[in-house]
């Protein structure tokens, strides 16, 4: 079994006021394999981006911890340790429009980690790290002098890509970052992922809503539904014979491009049942769990066949 | 039994720009059947919202110009109308949902004073007749408690609950033809499933025709009839869902079919992608606008435009590939094997 | 939908597949944000009028007090002269030269002008980025004090400030920055708060950089179009507000001369000699407008979206 690169141990992340917060994320625990690619999914604002965002320190979060490769990232304080953390774990955004500074040329936005770690101070030797990340992204130096405003949705999103990988990392949050571009140019961004996964031995966590892309690229996919992780485990598992109501929900919602199947298609309506303390994480199989109460449990695994 | 509600033919709308004029639809025509639903897909900027507010004459003038073309509803021309005569149409014969709620909602005013204003608007009936068809709607469109829910504010509805009162309002006056551009492109799968669900009621309720415009494969074969895809502003393939679906013709279509991967797409295997980015508007490309992205383009691609050449009595594509002397080129292997794949479930569970 | 049947020759019918060498093609030509606001800036036409203008009473400002033949406090016996060839402006009740005395007053009320614009910059930048950046409980009582000062009346301040220091040019400037930078101090704090929560601003913090180098590379640059359009707009009002207070017998005092004092001086006279009401109140309207026109011209250049 590969090694554990990060461990959530119950992260929980409050906004507003103590006395009466969103609790956009409520005490989750999974863990990321070294290599593999982790899918998140669920529906719009039950805190994926949050977990994303809690994990990579953009947040203090409110308790809970991130294990990476066994040290607290929240707990680092000098400003050396921070530095070696951000060199191993970086993210792609969301909107490609928003994530790439107007100001700058595609060369400076992928040169402003070396600025901050004060990398290939040598103006050549720099020039050409430049050159390289857009290779690897499937762009060309001449794009280096160019501003973020003249390319488009999915040449944007490369070079966001090749932001992320300009410090070497060896673990990348991607926030949805392909829910932004048309079919055709998601499939080059999906592709290039994959790619330098291959090349670089990258792991993963893809945040999506797009379920089939998120089968797709995915080795696992956790399930999330209002602050809760309620259903983790192995692609496969999760498409084929899904555990949870609300992940059954989300799997009978997902149009295919097939007509015929289409038109036989039922929804199943999910209601949330409220689950008490005492629920918790119960295994399906070795790699497959699924969070309630170990009644809801039970009943579940009844309406389920594997 | 299938009688004609609209018919387009060669409608070109340009727009004026600093930059150049942009030729954002260039001669498109389709024809859309009394309780049928037409989706238009393709990809950004392909020309898919200008055609839709087009035919209900939204275009902005200036800076966009009705450059030719004949919008045939019911066989009344709406090119040369009046504003006048628009207002009329609008809402009474011809509805329309956008993808965003929000802008089709007045923040400020209640969600039932809305409904009623519809429906006072355009049927002779009384306040309170106007009052109980809305609460009928809001019920109609899946509102629970609509009584209560008839005297609250844009803002305590959810994204989907928003987007389902825009629908129960396009529906208030009965038209005869809904146009619904992304209506749920900015909502969750689950809320997705059930807009879908709730527009094909309707339809089959009360007989309505559909236009539906979404870049959504999976969504167009879940709702349509009768599927156009469009690129750089023409229809490049047109036909029944099956035909599209199971028998595309063109290399654009094979190309969008090819690069969605389905849930049992091997994750090992790169998806199939259509290089290279769509075409500058202002300059469209000589010949067939898809020649630059197109691994099958032949010369005559970057020469010459292709006619629609017609593959059978209700599907047509616009390709150079279908003609006589071309060479025949089999369908790319990746969309061949999943479309057998489809079929093959479906004899499995026949037989 | 037809089926056209013109013969074509068989030849071109060979794939020849994807054809274009450059599958990431861009446009020509990289123009930078700051290069395509100059282009849009050069086409407003009362832009550049008001641009033009600036540069005349700037240079004028510079170099007539240094060539001309006269000194503005030289008295030479013509009293209440009408313009003519010799004095073009002709000369006030001391027998002064208005012409040079004008040029003389446009340096003072430029230099007031833009003395105040550049300090509401400096305290209105440190105080809305602090402000914005910090966020909370810092940012909430920082602006209430902004609040607060707002809500004295304003002449008040200024009239006890000028019977306290002795009218004179550095009062004068403390009373127009008193408040003054409160206004830059919002917007700022506006964009940074704006700014802040941008995805690149996400993505720099992700790549380990600390708040020097966020405020350096991307609130100033993203920031500087606002920044810019509210000093231009600063200083007309500031230079107005200076010959308001002149004109009230609050500003510079005698012998120098700024365009409100002669303004205020010229009133006294209007029915024999309207010349010297004249000139001072035609460049305070002329430079105003002409700040105001370059300001509204950046703004549009910098956000054509922003325009009808
Ligand atoms: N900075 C913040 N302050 C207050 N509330 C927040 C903040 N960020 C997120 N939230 C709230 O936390 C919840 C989870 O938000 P989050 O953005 O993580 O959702 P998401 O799953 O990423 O949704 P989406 O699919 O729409 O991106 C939401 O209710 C949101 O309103
Ligand atoms: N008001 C306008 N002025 C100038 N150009 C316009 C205007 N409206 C649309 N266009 C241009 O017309 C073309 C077609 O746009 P349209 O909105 O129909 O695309 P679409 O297929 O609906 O794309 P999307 O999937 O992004 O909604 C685009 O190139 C667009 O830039
Ligand atoms: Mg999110
Ligand atoms: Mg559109």
């Amino acid at each position: 079994m590969a090694k554990k690169l990060v461990e959530i141990k119950n992260l929980k992340q409050y906004f507003g006021s103590p006395s009466n917060p969103i609790k956009a994320v409520d005490g989750i625990s999974f863990d990321i394999y070294e290599g593999e690619t982790l899918g998140l999914v669920g529906e719009s604002g039950c805190g994926k981006s949050t977990t994303g965002r809690s994990i990579i320190r953009l947040y203090d979060i409110t308790g809970g911890e991130v294990l990476f490769n066994g040290e607290n990232v929240h707990d680092k304080k000098s400003g050396k340790d921070l530095k070696k953390f951000n060199r191993e774990m970086q993210m792609i955004f969301q909107d490609p429009y928003a994530s790439l500074n107007p100001r700058m040329t595609a060369g400076e936005i992928i040169a402003e980690g070396f600025i901050i770690h004060g990398l290939y101070k040598n103006k050549k030797e720099r020039q050409e790290k430049i050159t390289s990340l857009l290779e690897a992204v499937g762009l060309n130096k001449e794009h280096a002098n160019r501003y973020a405003h003249e390319f488009s949705g999915g040449q944007r999103q490369r070079i966001g890509i090749a932001r992320a990988l300009s410090l070497d990392p060896s673990f990348i949050i991607a926030d949805e970052p392909i829910s932004a571009l048309d079919v055709s140019i998601q499939a080059q961004v999906v592709n290039l992922l994959k790619q330098i996964q291959k090349d670089r031995g990258l792991t993963y966590l893809f945040i999506a809503h797009d379920l089939s892309m998120v089968k797709y690229i995915s080795d696992r996919i956790a399930v999330m539904y209002s602050g809760k992780i309620v259903e983790v485990g192995p692609a496969d598992d999760i498409y084929n014979s899904p555990v949870h109501p609300y992940t059954k929900s989300l799997l009978s919602a997902i149009p295919l491009p097939d007509p015929i199947s289409e038109t036989k298609r039922t929804r199943i309506p999910y209601t949330h049942e409220e689950q008490d303390e005492t629920a918790s994480f119960h295994p399906v199989n070795d790699k497959h769990f699924v969070y309630g109460t170990e009644k809801s449990f039970q009943k579940w695994m009844n309406n389920t066949s594997i | 039994m299938s009688e004609t509600i609209l018919k387009v033919k060669d409608l070109k709308i340009n727009f004026k720009t600093y930059a150049g004029i942009v030729q954002a639809v260039r001669g498109v025509n389709f024809e859309l059947n009394v309780g049928e639903t037409l989706a238009i897909v393709g990809e950004s900027g392909s020309g898919k919202s200008v055609t839709s507010n087009a035919l209900m004459k939204l275009i902005p003038q200036p800076p966009g110009i009705y450059e030719s073309g004949e919008i045939l509803f019911n066989g009344r021309d709406l090119i040369p109308l009046s504003d006048k005569e628009m207002t009329k149409v609008r809402g009474n014969d011809i509805a329309m949902i956008f993808q965003d709620p929000m802008t089709s909602l007045n923040p400020t005013m209640k969600i039932g004073r809305q409904i009623t204003e519809v429906i006072l608007k355009h049927k002779k009936v009384t306040r309170s007749d106007a009052k109980n068809r809305a609460i009928e709607l809001l019920t109609q469109v899946g509102i629970p408690m609509p009584e209560k829910r008839y005297n609250q504010y844009p803002h305590e509805f959810s994204g989907g609950m928003r987007q389902r009162v825009v629908i129960a309002i396009a529906l208030a006056a009965d038209p005869k033809l809904l146009i619904a551009d992304e209506p749920t492109t900015a909502l969750d799968v689950t809320i997705q499933a059930q807009i879908l669900e709730l527009m094909k009621e309707i339809q089959k309720k009360s007989n309505t025709s559909i236009i539906f415009i979404t870049h959504d494969l999976g969504v167009v074969a879940n709702i349509a009839d009768r599927v156009a895809v469009m690129y750089a502003g023409q229809i490049v393939e047109y036909g029944t869902v099956n035909e599209i679906f199971y028998n595309p013709k063109h290399p654009y279509t094979w190309g969008l079919l090819g690069s969605m991967p389905d849930l049992d797409n091997k994750s090992d295997e790169l998806l199939r992608t259509i290089p290279g980015s769509p075409p500058d508007l202002i300059h469209p490309p000589k010949g067939d606008a898809f020649a630059p992205r197109n691994e099958f383009a032949m010369a005559i691609d970057y020469e010459k435009e292709p006619p629609m050449f017609q593959v059978s009595e209700t599907h047509f594509a616009k390709t150079w590939l279908l003609h006589p002397d071309a060479p025949e080129i089999p369908i790319p292997d990746a969309v061949a094997r999943r479309i057998e794949g489809f079929l093959a479930k479906e004899d499995q569970v026949n037989g | 939908m037809s089926q056209h049947d013109q013969k074509i020759d068989k030849e071109l019918f060979r794939i020849v597949g994807v054809q274009n060498e450059e599958a990431e093609k861009l446009s020509n030509k990289s123009v930078s944000f700051w290069k395509e606001v100059f282009l849009r800036f050069s086409q407003n036409k009362l832009a550049i009028i008001g641009l033009i203008v600036l540069m005349a009473v700037i240079l004028m400002a510079i170099f007539v007090p240094v060539f001309s033949q006269y000194n503005y406090r030289e008295q030479l016996g013509v009293y209440n002269a009408a313009p003519s060839l010799s004095h073009w402006f002709g000369t006030d009740d001391l027998g002064r030269d208005v012409f040079v005395r004008v040029w003389e007053g446009a340096r003072i009320s430029l230099f007031i002008g833009i003395t105040a614009a550049v300090i509401d910059l400096i305290i209105g930048v440190l105080w809305g980025s602090i402000s914005g950046l910090a966020g909370g409980r810092v940012d909430n009582i920082m602006m209430r004090i902004a609040d607060v000062l707002t809500a004295v009346p304003y002449l008040l301040v200024v009239i006890v400030l000028l019977v306290v220091l002795q009218p004179g040019l550095v009062p004068m400037i403390i009373a127009l920055s008193i408040t003054g930078w409160i206004n830059m101090a919002r917007i700022v704090r506006g964009e940074v708060l704006s700014i802040k929560n941008q995805e690149y601003v996400l993505a720099a913090r992700t790549l380990g950089a600390n708040t020097k180098h966020l405020i350096i590379r991307h609130l100033i640059p993203n920031a500087l179009g606002a920044i810019l359009v509210t000093m231009t707009l600063t200083v007309p009002s500031a230079i107005f507000t200076e010959s308001f207070l002149s004109y009230l017998g609050l500003g510079v005092p005698a012998p120098t001369a700024s365009w409100g004092t002669m303004a205020s001086e010229g009133n006294n006279a209007i029915t024999n000699a309207p010349w010297r009401l004249l000139f001072p109140a035609l460049f305070i309207s002329l430079t105003i407008f002409a700040f105001n026109a370059v300001g509204d011209g950046l703004r549009d250049a910098l956000d054509p979206k922003l325009r009808k």
